[in-house]
């Protein structure tokens, strides 16, 4: 297979606490700068920039003040006047592009790993906004083969860059790591570690990448975004008459198919799946998706080819 | 026992309670005869919002001095709200309060369902609890207790005659879980169900029941300088509430590796391990000691 020649990543930016009660990212930056206090910029292969996105947030363990700050990275946001009485998130934002970005320009940072948790059975999920950036992708790839002990998958938004609203679209390769399931406000050992590990491969592989490793391209697969599904709701409050049915709560990229269970009412009736297309259900019971009106979203499966890369040699 | 209140919402974002109470409130269950049901909403503003609390947390509000403290317009919301529901309930330690005051809680703790109250005596608390077990196939049920003196017991509970909370464990704060929703709603139907009984004169068998006494609290290991924790706890203890912790077994794991172990010198049952809501309070699990206590029968007097 022919291989596609890329440019060498200089940095990486890694970026907990864009939701100040998403504990793990928090954390693990938290331990990235203690590591670099001890051991100075050899603590890593490669440049690494470690941030925390969020402080406020973080420090009240909430997952914002004034707006998700996960959705202030769209161009429209970052190019809008900033007041005393603007969203205290929207400022952040433009700081943080100033810091990593400029957003869709050539001083942007190479690639930014945004740290995230869900109450939702994710596992390892990693998060792009295009099916076409074999860097990420083949970042993907390698994490699925070095990461055992839970399941590595990737999922795809399909966005255009400059309409991307999350911090990670800021550099010019970004995804998102998310891992679950954790309570927010909540730090498990074990998530904590998956996050870690996804975190020290991604350095390895930029690191070995940078080197001249050749990595082999191929299939592989992905599940690509297609809508959301929100709860059975009262007319009048709009509050919630259902949860999760017992059947789905946990099963994260399942095979939804028509007449499985969905919803289980308060009052005992159970609520099914009408389509006829099975599709995958994710992000099952999210938090933070109750006021966003979202239970859970769907994915179709796909398989993506991606070349053969290497870096290209000066 | 002629008076019993089930309050949900009293952290608002504890959902499977906030659910509940929704719930009965709208399939109007309140006034199943021999016993009226007050079904209420303990903190809405806290509901409305999803968060624990709006300034203080609730259910630290019912000490004696908190429910006599003078409040105005300027008192945290929580002092004004425990002193409202201490009118409507109680009043705490009086004849006129509630006869049983169930107070439904979530823990993002692996810790099943939890009686929570302050007495080890009291037999009607003890009695219910044994009748959870004996009916409820596929959730623990434990019976856990703080052993403070009345006056200073600081939770919704303790406003009525007899009291408890009843913990469901684990869901995150903010999630309703449907199986953690129905063994809430399964508890509340038994318990109501075995105060009919024992109003309608059914005698119920002593025996023993395991109480869980809280010992202590321990707290995560953390940087002096800036108070942040250094560990989390480790995955041999995370989700193993009720199981024996040795001295020498593992409790924490540094975010850079390390085991730290259980340094105390008795085996003691951890429970409330890694719950959301007492980071802040300093409390990364907490231990108690378990021991068996005889219950005598017990009968109502329905002689009139």
């Amino acid at each position: 297979m022919a291989s596609a020649f890329l440019p060498a990543l200089g940095r990486l930016a890694v970026c907990g606490g864009t939701h100040g009660n998403e504990l793990s990212g928090v954390y693990l930056v938290q331990e990235m700068e203690r590591q670099r206090k001890e051991k100075g910029d050899g603590a890593w292969p490669i440049p690494v920039t470690t941030v925390l996105s969020n402080p406020r947030a973080v420090k009240e363990c909430r997952r914002y003040i004034d707006t998700d700050m996960n959705r202030c990275f769209s161009r429209a946001m970052l190019s809008s006047p900033i007041t005393d009485s603007s969203p205290y998130e929207l400022q952040r934002a433009q700081e943080l592009n100033n810091l990593l970005g400029p957003k869709e320009s050539a001083d942007a940072i190479d690639m930014i790993c945004d740290l995230h948790n869900t109450t939702s059975n994710m596992g390892l999920t990693l998060i792009h906004y295009t099916s076409s950036d074999w860097v990420t992708l083949h970042i993907c790839k390698y994490l699925q083969t070095k990461i055992t002990k839970v399941p590595v998958r990737v999922l795809v938004l399909d966005f255009q860059i400059s309409d991307a609203y999350s911090s990670d679209s800021v550099s010019k390769h970004g995804f998102t790591i998310e891992v679950g399931p954790q309570p927010h406000g909540v730090v498990r050992a074990d998530i904590y570690f998956i996050m870690k590990e996804a975190v020290d491969m991604t350095i390895d592989w930029i690191h070995k990448f940078n080197s001249g490793t050749v990595f082999e391209g191929g299939d592989m697969e992905a599940f690509k975004f297609i809508k959301s599904i929100d709860y059975p709701r009262d007319p009048e409050t709009r509050t919630l008459t259902a949860a999760i049915h017992p059947q789905l709560q946990d099963r994260d990229f399942c095979l939804l198919k028509r007449g499985d269970p969905l919803f289980l009412s308060f009052s005992g009736e159970t609520v099914k799946y009408e389509e006829e297309e099975p599709l995958h259900p994710f992000f099952i019971n999210e938090c933070a998706y109750y006021e966003k009106g979202m239970a859970f979203h769907l994915a179709k499966r796909l398989t993506l080819t991606i070349p053969t890369v290497q870096v290209q040699k000066h | 026992m002629s008076r019993v209140a089930v309050c949900g919402g009293t952290h608002g974002n504890e959902l499977s309670g906030i659910y509940l109470v929704r719930e009965r409130l709208k399939r109007r269950e309140d006034g199943i005869e021999p016993v009226s049901v007050v079904t209420l909403m303990s903190n809405p503003r806290a509901v409305q919002l999803c968060v624990r609390y709006v300034e203080t947390d609730l259910n630290r509000c019912f000490t004696r001095a908190a429910l006599s403290a003078p409040v105005s317009e300027h008192s945290p919301y929580e002092m004004i709200r425990s002193q409202e529901l201490n009118a409507l309930l109680g009043p705490k330690g009086s004849a006129q309060a509630v006869d049983l005051l169930c107070d439904l809680h979530n823990t993002t703790a692996n810790t099943g369902l939890c009686l929570i109250t302050h007495s080890d005596r009291d037999w009607i608390c003890l009695h219910i609890c044994k009748h959870l077990q004996r009916e409820m196939a596929s959730t623990p049920v434990r019976y856990v207790h703080f052993d403070i003196p009345l006056d200073e017991a600081y939770s919704l509970d303790s406003v009525g005659k007899h009291g408890f909370a009843m913990e469901v464990g684990p869901q995150p704060h903010g999630v309703v879980r449907s199986v953690i929703f129905s063994a809430m709603q399964e508890g509340v139907q038994l318990m109501l169900d075995w105060i009919c009984q024992f109003n309608s004169g059914t005698l119920f068998e002593g025996g023993s029941v395991d109480v869980f006494t809280m010992v202590k609290n321990i707290d995560y290991p953390r940087d002096p300088r800036t108070h942040m924790i250094t560990a989390a706890v480790h995955p041999d203890l995370q989700d193993r509430d009720f199981c024996l912790l040795h001295p020498g077994d593992p409790m924490f794991l540094s975010f850079s590796g390390e085991t730290l172990r259980y340094k105390g010198k008795e085996a003691l049952y951890p429970f409330f391990i890694n719950e959301a809501a007492y980071y802040e309070k300093g409390v990364a699990l907490s231990l108690a000691r378990k021991r068996r206590v005889e219950i005598p029968s017990v009968r109502s007097d329905t002689r009139r």
